[in-house]
This record gives C-alpha cells, sequence and structure tokens, in this order.
C-alpha cells in the first residue's frame, strides 16, 4: 500500500498544470466563479469555446472513453489526477449528458452508425444531449415509466410526458427511455430511444426552480416520429442499458475534487470575513465545523480510491458506489449551507442577474453565485437516485438485508 | 403556571389566521410580491383597520397595549402564511424604537402613522463589517450646528425601499466596538444625502444597502440618549429575535403538514411514500423539531413577558439556536420528501424553505446565538 505519486505522475501532474493554466487562465476562471448562471449551452462563449476546442486538439476532451473514439488510455492514477487538477482550475465540463452517461451506452451496445454519428459531435460538444427518464408518475419508481412508443413501420409513435428534463431547452438531442411493451415484468418492456428534439411533435414547457433558475423542463411528446434506426440496442432491453449508465452517474456525482475546491474557498472566504477585530476563521465554534467536513472528504476521498482501485482490477463500480453518492453529495451540501452563513447578512440579497451585470454585486461578489449553487444544490438528494434510494440499494444489496 | 390564552389574545390570534387562510393563499401571495413594491399597500391598510399595527403600543399612544404574547401570536400566523407586508421592520423595529424612547414629538410624527397604517419604517442598525455585533459601527453622527451629520454605510436594510423613515444607528463617540458611544437617529427617507441600493433578498422580501453622506438632522432626530442607545438597540433586536422564531416555528408548522399530506397522495412502487418506514420516521423527526421549537417559543415569549433582564435575554438565545438548527431541518427534509416538486418555485414548499435559512441568519445565527446563551449566567 502507498499513496505516494510516482515520478513519471508528478510529470504527469505537472503537464497537466500547465495546460489548464494556459488554457484556462485564472482571469477566465475568477470572472466565472462570480456568475451564477444556470445555463446549459453549446459552451458558445468564446473562451469556453476556445477551452473545448484545445481539448480536443490535445486528446483529452473525454480522457475515459476507448481509445478509437477518442479517449486516452491514461491509468487510473491520471485520469485521478486529471479530475483534481479540473476541479482545482474550475474549467467547463463538456456536457454531462452527452459526454458521461450516453457515450459509454453508445461505444458498448450503439451500431457502427450510431456512434460515428453521435460520437465525435458529442466530444467536440456540438451537439448537446438531454436525458428524458423521470415522468411525473416515475421518479424514483423508474420502471413505472409509461411514454409509448408503437413501432409503425420504420419509425416508432412516440406519446407522453417526461418532466425534469435538464437542458431539453438547448439540447439537440434527448436520450429516451420509453414503453414498447406491456407484457411480463415492467423493466423487460423498456427501450432505449435517440430522440431528435426537432421532430414535431415535441413541446418544451419551463419548469422555474427555487432562485428562479431555469434548468429544467417538462417534455411532451405527441405522435412523435422516430426511426427504428435510433434505436440503441435491443428493444425491450433499455433497462439494462440505462442501469449502467446509471452507475456512472453515481461515481459522477461524488464530486470529491469539487467539494475541496469548495471547502478551500470556503476557508479562504472566511478568513478575510471580519468578525470583531479578527476574521471568522478565528472564530473556533467555526473552525471546528469545517474541520469536521474536511475529515468526513478526506474519508469519501480514500473511499473513492478504493473504489476506482476495484474498478481497475477489473470490476464495475459495485453497489458500493452508492456510499460515494450518500456522503458526496452530504458533504457538498454542508459545503454550500456553511458558505452561505460565512456571508452572514450579505447571503440574503439576491438582486436579479442584470442588476448584477448593470450595478455589481452587493457585499461579496460571490454570494450571489454561492446562494445559486445551495438552493440548487439540494437537488443533488433528489437525482440520480435519490439517496434514500441509494441507502434502500446498499442494505439491499451489500448488507443483505 | 399557564398556558392558556386570554379572550382578547385568541380573537387576535383568530383574525390574523382568518386572514392568512382566508385571504393569503400562495397565488393572492405571488400576486402580492408582483406589485411594485413588492407587497400590497391594501393589505396593510386591512391590517391597520384591523387594529394589528396597534397591537405592542401603550394605550396612551393610541396603542392597544399588547406585549410578547401577542407579537408570538401574531409572526406565527404571519409565518404560516409566509406575509410579505413589512409588520417586522415597521411595527417591531421602528416601532419598538418609537414606542420605547420616543420623545412626545416624535411618537406623534411617526407613531401616529405606523398605527394608521400611513407611515412605513425601517431599522438600518447592521454594516457590512459588523457581522452580528450591534456595537460594530463605523458609521458616525458628528456634532453639526444644532443637529448632527451622519455618514456610513448600512447594509441589508429590511424594508428600505419602502420605508418613510429610517432608524439609524450611530457612533457619537468611541471606537468601532466600544459598547459606549452609540445613538439612535430618526432619518426621513428623503433626507439629502441619503441614498440607497434596493434589491429583492432570496425570500422574495425587499431590502437596501443604504449610504448616508454627510446627512443633516436636527438634534430632535435623536432617539433616547445620546451616546448611550446599544442596551435599547438589544432589547429591540431582542423583541424581533423572537418574532422571527416565531414565524420561522409557523412556517414549519406548515411544512411538516404539508409534506405528510403528500406523502399519502404521491405513489411510487405501487405506494404511498408515507408507507416507507425512513419517510415515516423522518416525518417523525420533523414533527418533533417543531414540537421542540414550540416550547422554546413560549419560553422565550413568556421570560420577555415577565421584564427584560438576562433570563428574558437567554431565554431568546436558546430559542433562536432551536430554531435556526430546527428550521434548517424541517426546511431541507421537507424539499428532500417532496423530490422534484420541493425544488419548484411554483409550490409553496421551497419559499418556506428560503424563509427558514433566511430567519437563520437575521439577527444573528446559531452561534452567535449559542455563544450568547453561553455568556449568561
Ligand atoms: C434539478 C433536477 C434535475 C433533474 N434532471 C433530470 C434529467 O435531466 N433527466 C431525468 O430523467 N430526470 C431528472 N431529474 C429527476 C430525478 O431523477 C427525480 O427527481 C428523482 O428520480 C426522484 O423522483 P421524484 O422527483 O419523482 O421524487 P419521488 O420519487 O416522488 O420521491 C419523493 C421522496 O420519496 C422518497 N422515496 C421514494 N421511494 C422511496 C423508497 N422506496 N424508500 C424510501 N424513500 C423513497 C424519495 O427519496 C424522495 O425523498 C431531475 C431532478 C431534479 C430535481
Amino acid at each position: 500500500m502507498d499513496l505516494k505519486l510516482r515520478e513519471d505522475d508528478l510529470a504527469f501532474q505537472r503537464e497537466v498544470r500547465e495546460f489548464l493554466d494556459r488554457h484556462w487562465p485564472e482571469d477566465v476562471r475568477e470572472a466565472r466563479r462570480n456568475t451564477g448562471r444556470f445555463e446549459e449551452t453549446k459552451g458558445e462563449s468564446p473562451e469556453v469555446r476556445r477551452f473545448f476546442d484545445a481539448l480536443n486538439e490535445r486528446g483529452w476532451a473525454v480522457p475515459n472513453w476507448p481509445s478509437e473514439w477518442g479517449g486516452t488510455d491514461w491509468t487510473p492514477t491520471q485520469k485521478y489526477i486529471w479530475d483534481k487538477e479540473t476541479a482545482r482550475a474550475e474549467c467547463p465540463q463538456l456536457s454531462a449528458f452527452g459526454a458521461r452517461m450516453l457515450a459509454p451506452v453508445l461505444y458498448t451496445w450503439g451500431t457502427d452508425e450510431q456512434k460515428e454519428r453521435f460520437l465525435p459531435a458529442i466530444r467536440e460538444q456540438k451537439m448537446i444531449w438531454c436525458q428524458g427518464y423521470s415522468e411525473p408518475g416515475a421518479g424514483s419508481d423508474l420502471a413505472a415509466l409509461g411514454t409509448r412508443a408503437v413501432r409503425d413501420g420504420d419509425d416508432f409513435v412516440v406519446n407522453g410526458t417526461k418532466i425534469w428534463t435538464t437542458g431539453a431547452h438547448v439540447a439537440d438531442w434527448m436520450f429516451c427511455l420509453v414503453r414498447t411493451s406491456t407484457e411480463g415484468k415492467r423493466q423487460e418492456g423498456i427501450s432505449f430511444l435517440l430522440i431528435d428534439m426537432t421532430t414535431p411533435g415535441i413541446t418544451v414547457n419551463p419548469i422555474h426552480l427555487l432562485g428562479g433558475i431555469h434548468s429544467v423542463n417538462e417534455v411532451e411528446l405527441k405522435d412523435v416520429r422516430v426511426p427504428v434506426a435510433n434505436l440503441v440496442g435491443e428493444e425491450n432491453r433499455g433497462w439494462t442499458y440505462a442501469k449502467g449508465l446509471l452507475t456512472h452517474e453515481r461515481t459522477g456525482i461524488a464530486g470529491v475534487a469539487r467539494s475541496e475546491v469548495a471547502l478551500e474557498r470556503l476557508k479562504a472566504i472566511a478568513a478575510r470575513t471580519a468578525v470583531d477585530g479578527g476574521s471568522l476563521w478565528d472564530d473556533a465554534d467555526f473552525r471546528r465545523r469545517v474541520i469536521e467536513l474536511e475529515i468526513d472528504l478526506e474519508a469519501l476521498a480514500m473511499t473513492e480510491l478504493r473504489v476506482l482501485s476495484q474498478v481497475e482490477q477489473g470490476g464495475a463500480p459495485g453497489p458500493e458506489s452508492s456510499i460515494l453518492k450518500i456522503r458526496g453529495t452530504e458533504i457538498s451540501q454542508a459545503l454550500q449551507v456553511m458558505q452561505i452563513e460565512v456571508f452572514g447578512y450579505y447571503g440574503m440579497p439576491y438582486p436579479d442577474q442584470t442588476l448584477i451585470d448593470n450595478e455589481g454585486p452587493v457585499g461579496e461578489a460571490y454570494a450571489h453565485a454561492a446562494m445559486q449553487a445551495m438552493l440548487y444544490g439540494r437537488a443533488a438528494t433528489i437525482f440520480g437516485g435519490s439517496n434514500e434510494i441509494q441507502k434502500n440499494i446498499i442494505s439491499k444489496a451489500v448488507l443483505g438485508l | 403556571m399557564d398556558f392558556s390564552l386570554s379572550d382578547e389574545q385568541s380573537l387576535l390570534k383568530d383574525s390574523v389566521e382568518r386572514f392568512v387562510q382566508n385571504d393569503y393563499d400562495f397565488d393572492k401571495r405571488r400576486k402580492v410580491m408582483a406589485e411594485e413594491d413588492g407587497f400590497s399597500r391594501k393589505n396593510w391598510q386591512q391590517f391597520a383597520e384591523l387594529g394589528w399595527l396597534a397591537i405592542p403600543f401603550a394605550e396612551d399612544d393610541g396603542g392597544f397595549g399588547g406585549g410578547p404574547i401577542e407579537l408570538m401570536l401574531i409572526m406565527e400566523q404571519i409565518g404560516r402564511g409566509l406575509v410579505v407586508e413589512p409588520y417586522l421592520p415597521t411595527v417591531v423595529l421602528a416601532g419598538g424604537a418609537l414606542r420605547r424612547a420616543g420623545s412626545a414629538a416624535q411618537k406623534e410624527q411617526y407613531l401616529a402613522g405606523i398605527i394608521d397604517g400611513s407611515k412605513l419604517g425601517a431599522f438600518a442598525f447592521a454594516e457590512p463589517q459588523g457581522r452580528f455585533n450591534l456595537a460594530d459601527l463605523t458609521t458616525t453622527a458628528k456634532k453639526e450646528g444644532d443637529g448632527y451629520a451622519l455618514s456610513g454605510h448600512k447594509c441589508v436594510v429590511l424594508n428600505g425601499p419602502s420605508a418613510d423613515f429610517f432608524l439609524v444607528s450611530a457612533r457619537t463617540a468611541g471606537d468601532q466596538r466600544d459598547t459606549k458611544g452609540i445613538s439612535l437617529f430618526l432619518v426621513d427617507a428623503d433626507a439629502k444625502g441619503l441614498s440607497r441600493r434596493d434589491y429583492p433578498t432570496v425570500d422574495g422580501l425587499r431590502a437596501s444597502e443604504v449610504m448616508l453622506d454627510g446627512v443633516k438632522v436636527g438634534k430632535d432626530a435623536l432617539l433616547g440618549d445620546a451616546d448611550a442607545a446599544l442596551p435599547l438597540i438589544e432589547e429591540i433586536i431582542d423583541d424581533a429575535t423572537l418574532a422571527v422564531g416565531c414565524e420561522a416555528v409557523g412556517g414549519m408548522e406548515v411544512l411538516y403538514k404539508t409534506t405528510v399530506d403528500y406523502s399519502k397522495q404521491r405513489v411510487q412502487f405501487g405506494q404511498p411514500i408515507g408507507k416507507f418506514q425512513v419517510l415515516q420516521h423522518r416525518m417523525v423527526d420533523m414533527f418533533m423539531e417543531y414540537e421542540q421549537s414550540k416550547s422554546l417559543m413560549f419560553m422565550a415569549a413568556m421570560r420577555l413577558d415577565e421584564g427584560y433582564n438576562e433570563a428574558a435575554k437567554k431565554a431568546v438565545s436558546g430559542f433562536k439556536v432551536q430554531v435556526g438548527k430546527s428550521g434548517r431541518f424541517v426546511g431541507q427534509q421537507a424539499v428532500q420528501l417532496h423530490g422534484g416538486m420541493g425544488m419548484t418555485e411554483e409550490l409553496a414548499v421551497g419559499h418556506y424553505f428560503k424563509r427558514l435559512t433566511m430567519i437563520d441568519t437575521l439577527f444573528g445565527n446559531v452561534d452567535f446565538h449559542l455563544k450568547r446563551y453561553g455568556s449568561f449566567d
């Protein structure tokens, strides 16, 4: 057992840092830090576009993909370094729905045409995807989904309503779970379809989340014709594909490296927050709570490394990965709440973005973004399989209860 | 010991409760918030007619002679309805200062207007560097001729945008955090040299940054004694702390009940989610947090009713600690148990959650009041 990075890993780390510092420099980081905009776009702001282009040029856009589709053959340690460094640099991420969730399904079960058509565009962030799983009656109980797809010649005709669809208002495509059979087990009548969002019959209605954030939508599908060529894998096997994908979602969701960055920022802002002639960081009660969180986070980081090393030895992340989701989201929520606390009264103002653009922030520049993060952050224990559902998984699959 | 209400108190409670139930559902509240002021002037007039704006003031001043118990009854209902009309800043804060320290002329000029609903006030006590320390002031009031000139920056002044007048704490002597040398002034909103930056707060209320740049006031603008206002300020803030704590208790009651109702209706895995034992226990915890908060609410109100002393201050701080912790738990779990629905602006749940989060900050958070509680014997 050994935690030290080897010399070649250190060299890799330096290389990564140099790249990130060049293509995502500190002044850009600082400017983006203070805007709490919640938009899933194609990264059209010029500096973001340039960054994604640079990633692609360097061959680092999708490290986890197979190398034939532009992935890397990095060791797990290198991937770990990459995650840490990109979090530290606070650089933009490719839209996760395409790059992290759909792509593994496509390169595992897709046809050659599907791979050719979609994977390069996802890698270059030129095609944005949304995930159409949840429905009004099917949230935690996803298998209850009822959006129907009925075969008609070379098309499926799709009818139903999806809800909470993140980014549907900016997405080009949606990967969707639909019911193709009502016979047998509920899970065995579900198929995995790729739907072009410009197809007639699709209506996207915005849903406003706390703090006025628009990221999710309701998507109505009315007689939407989807070519059979857009079915992934076999009909009625969509559940199996989606489940494989959910495990990917679960490890990503731990967000250890992001929480480490948030923790450091929390400390820095506390240290410059005046309290009675000293700083908030001098306050033993406050400091104790931050340090407790730091130790929780260290434990989680090590747990994640243990899961990763299991994967390295040939396993897929097992039900233990639920620990990462539960603890990861608990810690990030706790950090978000403490960040608001640090601002004191300046955690309260919530001017709209145009006002901030015109007159500057009220109080701390970062406070508005931090409030949005706190409000939106409540969703982290709800989506991707709620934390209650994760605990059900652990109690069943790990503890055998 | 007696936990029962007098007939008059019951009538008051019923009247506010009826208003919240009949005239302040979530849709009506949304409309009211969209009005220019962010609340309804019409409602405010109705409050005046119903006598609520007169509650805490002495009968000699045209009031009703109510105390902390009456304040509790009103604020709990305000919390249940998430009422946005500026009762706290106008009646509790500005009114609280005037009724305790106002001269006959000041009462005539301002208090009468509060009671009949024609004047709104705000208390500018906080400063950017001061956090929750009421004595940490850099705003100065310098003697000038017969009066004073005020300069400084007051932050997050609740109801700033609609206030006709401000109460401003300022330093007339001493250093930044000295407990002596603090005075209170009445400053009209249109005074020369006073400027504001207005904005909404995250819970949908309105507040302002108030900048004072050599604002001249006469010596009749001084409220109470010069250099000795800190105890008065502390007393007003303790009243206000009780008030927002009661609001939080009202909010928690709505949240735990709404969540229980929702869990009976929402079906997943072929059964109402309220059948899952882990959620049952969670809701029991929410209920217990509410009950514990309510107990300390009674304690704080009754101690304040006995007189303003250390026991009362301690009870208020203890209550605020409880409400801070319970409010956070109940708010977060209400959102969690509603799933995606709890995250939306469309449902009331999230709005209670936001208000509870702000109440945790107002007048000192959990850490602040823990320390304050511990500072008393
Ligand atoms: C911000 C946000 C973004 C989202 N983005 C997407 C997206 O892009 N695509 C998509 O398809 N979906 C998305 N979702 C939907 C998300 O996956 C669902 O919200 C989630 O599955 C929970 O479903 P629900 O909201 O219907 O809550 P419900 O399933 O109704 O759950 C309500 C509560 O009951 C609990 N519960 C349910 N069943 C059990 C049980 N058996 N035991 C114990 N407790 C239980 C839950 O944990 C929760 O606390 C998003 C949601 C949010 C909030």
